[in-house]
């Protein structure tokens, strides 16, 4: 469904021209859920906007939808939906059923078309009966279900989204997710998703593409990928470092430990399963006397996903780079 | 194409129509003019000026001004949409980009033709007398004037994307061609120099042509003249638009 080989944009700024994106290739196969994971900046917006014509590559070729990006934008334009970020507030005077039939029609659908697809569309998104409401006055939830409405009105073969659910509280992302994973299970429509979230690639990609620095760095499932992430922290909180020292001995007795940090006074101990090894670890603390002050399980983040496939912590400008605009 | 403009068109028109506050201060703004500056005129002598004959100088300038301000802070809006990510969602389509420009070009246009039909109303119990036919000649040049204005105007919001930037720069452009254009009172008033310098402005031969087509003398040189370079600068401004907007959406 997607094919891109080489694909690179940069950018003029006052500080010299930067690589938003350097020479990735990327395939999706029809029927794929794929999610571009990376922080701010890493170039995830600008792959998504050269893959759906909004943005030239400055090299490099992909095919989208069966065209060529830039030989025939036209024909990629007509296959393809896109949900951009959540914008800003919408103008006053805009109505939701109103906006889905204009979609339809700059797509080419003739009016008839259009408001028949309305009225599978807006069903299917939860949207029904609320066609003759103002933009204004949807809730984040319905404005997100909207803009992805708004890109399927066409029945794309291949939906574009970017960042779906950032911003929205968890009860409307579970359900924006299910959503999603209905349009490939029941309707089979291909879908490339943008995120900083690892929970959201996680329940929702068949495979990661992990992104940092404008290249792709990692390309796997989200199983494969947390398999090489180092797995849960436990830390424990003692009194001095003479204390830290005896726990170390203790704990790597009781559990299986990937890695053990020791500082003066926190024992940081990393294991496959930390709600599993904490039991264990506090019985034979407790046998050898010692008592922690606090323990703390953490799970692995996006942080910890990229130390591991970087080298280095999610940051924003980590490398005091700056981040490109979002040139339209 | 030509759907794709019109779908345009309508969401701008029914967006435009939906806000009262539109509605009643685009109308009524022109009618202030007529209340607040006009009798003035009538008691300056000079240039034409005089009792009622003032209102066949004032009324065309006061045309051109709507064009002016009307069709060059047009581009405020596009810097919403594009923030609001309606220009992205449109561009994704396959409609034309031509369309995307020209259908919001229209909207801007038929509501400065309205709003000129309503000042040219409102002026007629103030007194003004002119002929019919120079009247309906001058807001088509009118709207034709506020047609490459409005799409030079969205074409400088897209590349400006600030409003910040946006309205001093309209500002900055707008208000020496107004000034230099004798839309307040005719360039006859003007000592040599500035009357040099105000020939040089296109503006200035729109506002002499529809003044002349206000008296009813369609033979003047003037309206040849004004009506040539309207049609020019109509055809530019639009023509630079559409490129910029078409380059700008890649």
């Amino acid at each position: 469904m997607i094919m891109a080989r080489g694909l690179a944009r940069s950018f003029k700024t006052k500080a010299g021209p930067v690589d938003a994106v350097r020479a990735i290739d990327l395939d999706v196969a029809a029927g794929e859920i794929v999610g571009l994971l990376g922080p701010n900046g890493a170039g995830k917006t600008t792959t998504l906007r050269m893959l759906t014509t909004l943005l030239l590559p400055t090299a490099g070729s992909a095919m989208v939808a069966g065209h060529d990006l830039v030989a025939a934008p036209r024909e990629v334009r007509r296959r393809i939906g896109y949900v951009a970020q959540a914008g800003a507030a919408p103008s006053a005077g805009t109505l939701v059923g109103e906006e889905l039939v204009t979609q339809a029609r700059l797509q080419g659908l003739s009016k008839a078309d259009a408001t028949a697809r309305l009225a599978t569309v807006a069903p299917r998104l939860d949207l029904g009966g609320l066609e003759g409401r103002a933009l204004l006055e949807l809730s984040g939830g319905q404005r997100r279900r909207f803009d992805v409405a708004l890109g399927l009105m066409h029945s794309p073969s291949l939906l574009f989204l970017d960042e779906p659910t950032s911003g929205l509280d968890p009860q409307s992302r579970a359900n924006l997710w299910a959503h999603i994973r209905s349009l490939r299970d029941d309707a089979g429509v291909t879908i490339l998703l943008t995120t900083h979230y690892l929970d959201e690639a996680d329940a929702l990609a068949d495979r990661i593409l992990v992104m940092d620095g404008g290249q792709i760095v990692a390309d796997d499932t989200p199983d494969a990928l947390k398999a090489c992430i180092a797995g849960d922290v436990v830390t424990l909180a003692l009194a001095d470092a003479a204390e830290v020292a005896r726990a170390e001995g203790e704990v790597r007795r009781a559990v299986a430990v990937r890695e053990v940090v020791a500082t003066d006074s926190a024992l940081q101990v990393t294991v496959d399963e930390g709600a599993v090894a904490v039991a264990p670890m506090l019985r034979a603390l407790d046998a050898a006397g010692l008592r922690p002050t606090s323990i703390t399980v953490s799970r692995p983040t996006l942080d910890d996903v990229f130390l591991t496939l970087t080298g280095r912590s999610l940051r924003e400008g980590a490398e005091g780079e700056p981040v490109p605009a979002e040139i339209g | 194409m030509l759907t794709e403009t019109f779908v345009i068109f309508q969401r701008q028109m029914r967006i435009l129509l939906r806000n009262p506050v539109w509605v009643f201060f685009g109308l009524t703004q022109p009618i202030l003019y007529l209340v607040l500056f006009g009798p003035l005129l009538k008691s300056v002598t000079g240039g034409g000026l005089g009792g009622n004959d003032s209102w066949r100088i004032f009324v065309p300038g006061l045309l051109l001004q709507l064009a002016l301000f009307g069709a060059g802070f047009a581009g405020f809006g596009i810097i919403q949409e594009l923030r609001e990510g309606v220009i992205d969602r449109q561009r994704v389509t396959p409609a034309r980009r031509i369309s995307l420009i020209f259908g919001r070009t229209l909207g801007t246009m038929v509501t400065i033709g309205v709003q000129g039909i309503v000042l040219v109303i409102v002026a007629l119990p103030f007194g003004l007398h002119a002929s019919w036919s120079g009247i309906v000649s001058s807001l088509v040049l009118i709207c034709l004037l506020a047609l490459g204005i409005s799409a030079a105007s969205y074409a400088m919001g897209l590349i400006l994307k600030d409003e910040d930037s946006f309205a001093p720069f309209i500002q900055g452009v707008s208000l020496p061609l107004l000034l230099l254009s004798g839309v307040l009172l005719p360039m006859t008033l003007a000592p040599a120099w500035l009357r040099h310098i105000s020939q040089a402005n296109p503006l200035t031969h729109v506002v002499d042509a529809t003044r002349a087509l206000f008296r009813g003398d369609f033979g003047n040189h003037d309206v040849w003249i004004g009506a040539l370079i309207t049609l020019a600068l109509g055809v530019l401004l639009a023509w630079w638009g559409s490129r910029t907007f078409a380059r700008q959406s890649a």
